[in-house]
């Protein structure tokens, strides 16, 4: 619509407002004004066109009540530019949200770290970002002495930065295959580069462990990272995997302690990142025990299906609002 | 009826003359309200940059005839800090967010067309021009 039949619109549902002085008529009033939005037209010149149909319609009308329009009209101004930069803020956070979707894909591709399909485990993984882009990591590696190493990390905080110091971890892990069988100089080599490469306020939390099914034994080691559990099916209970260790990038020339434990049959280990274990709810912050207790209550399904459904539970008590990355591990031997 | 086209700003009445200037040729040009409105907020816009942060400045405005299009053309002068980075400056949401004012984005929305040159430490010029519809 031009300017010319806009205001002839405008006339038109003004005057029969004034003829009918009615709901209807002021419904009219409403959708003229969402329609004149989609067009641009902006404050000040809202009240220019009044100003003109009154001039127009209304001959006798005092040049007080007309003046006191322009003065209403100069407040306007203001009004409409913050009316267009609102609009062009707007067009570029569209732009921005196009760009961060193009990004969330590519590392989602990143991540999509294959879950090996080995004999002696079933292993199940759920890994989901709390915003498009996730801090949190993982990754699986079968190697040809059947060995099977898996990383669990999280990055403190959240978003792109956290995403892009994600791809770095990666890399670098892929280019270290040698300290793939020792934990600990894993993470000491890791640690250098996080040192060296991240900001001072960024940290990275890690758990690194491999299992040798030729021993059965699960070697691990941590780099502050909230701590798994170990199942024992033989005692029937679950413990923490415990394992002490600084975050990686706090300091150059940290050294991690390498643990072991013995695996049976009927074994299982969880990892998970805080996101699992801190989720808020009404009554505040979930217990550990409670995770516990989730999977305890799911054992006897397949691994994939006990991570679905305590993601699914825990994803349910806060209302289907993550408020941090969620990543969980389950592997059963 | 020729009024002085060049007001030195130095204080916030100054301002309120730069505007006047600027309201009374939009009228004499031609300008509808609106427009004379838009141009004089530009204007206002533009003196309160020069009194809040150069202190030595003016504000000239003049008819511009393009070829037999007619406008008016506003110039902002100071010898000031000028602006360490014009790309960050002309953003939305940049001076606005602290409730600055319209900033320069604002300005270079109300007019047709917006030239700026800055220097640190020289000072800072623009021209903007609004065309007589």
């Amino acid at each position: 619509m031009d300017s010319q039949s806009l205001y002839k619109k405008y006339e038109e549902i003004l005057l029969n407002y004034l003829e009918n002085r009615n709901e209807r008529a002021l419904y009219k009033a409403q959708q003229f004004g969402r329609k004149m939005i989609e067009q641009n037209i902006s404050p000040e010149e809202v009240v220019s066109m009044h100003v003109k149909v009154l001039s127009r319609t209304m001959p006798n009308l005092d040049k007080e009540t007309l003046d006191a329009f322009d003065f209403l009209l100069e407040v306007m101004v203001d009004y409409g530019l913050a009316y267009r930069e609102h609009q062009s803020l707007r067009n570029k956070q569209r732009q921005l949200d196009s760009e961060i979707e193009v990004a969330a894909n590519l590392q989602q591709s990143l991540l999509k770290g294959d879950v090996p399909d080995c004999e002696f485990a079933d292993i199940g993984v759920i890994s989901q970002p709390a915003k498009k882009m996730s801090g949190d990591y993982y990754h699986f590696v079968n190697d040809n002495h059947n060995c099977i190493s898996v990383a669990i990390a999280d990055i403190v905080g959240k978003g792109i930065p956290a995403a892009m110091c994600m791809s770095m971890i990666k890399y670098t892990m892929d280019s270290l295959p040698e300290q793939r069988m020792q934990p600990g100089s894993m993470l000491e080599n890791l640690n250098r580069v996080v040192e060296q490469n991240v900001d001072p306020n960024m940290f990275v939390t890690m758990f690194y462990g491999l299992y040798d099914p030729r021993v059965q034994e699960f070697f691990y080691s941590s780099a502050g990272h909230e701590p798994g559990f170990f199942y024992s099916a033989k005692e029937d209970q679950f413990t923490e995997l415990e394992a002490k260790g600084l975050v990686l990038g706090l300091t150059r020339s940290t050294k991690y302690n390498e643990y072991v434990k013995k695996v049976h049959s009927g074994d299982m280990i969880v990892l998970l990142t805080d996101g699992v274990t801190e989720c808020r709810t009404e009554k505040g912050f979930i217990e550990r025990e409670e995770v516990v207790s989730l999977i305890r209550d799911n054992m006897e399904k397949p691994a994939q299906e006990i991570v679905d459904h305590v993601f699914y539970e825990l994803e349910k008590l806060q209302d289907f609002d993550l408020r941090d990355d969620f990543t969980l591990i389950v592997i059963k031997f | 009826m020729r009024t002085q086209s060049c007001i030195k700003i130095k204080n916030e009445w100054n301002i309120v003359q730069a505007r006047q200037l600027g309201r009374d040729l939009s009228k004499q040009l031609g300008f509808q309200t609106v427009d004379q409105a838009r141009i004089t907020t530009a204007i206002s816009e533009l003196a309160r940059n020069i009194y809040l942060y150069a202190n030595d400045g003016f504000i000239k405005v003049e008819p511009i005839n393009d070829m037999g299009k007619l406008g008016l053309k506003v110039v902002s002068s100071d010898k000031g800090p000028g602006i360490k980075d014009v790309r960050k400056a002309m953003e939305d949401g940049y001076t606005t967010s602290g409730g600055l004012g319209a900033g320069l984005p604002g300005v270079k929305r109300l007019m047709d067309e917006f030239k700026i040159h800055s220097q640190e430490g020289v000072g800072t010029e623009i021209v903007a021009i609004k065309w007589l519809r």
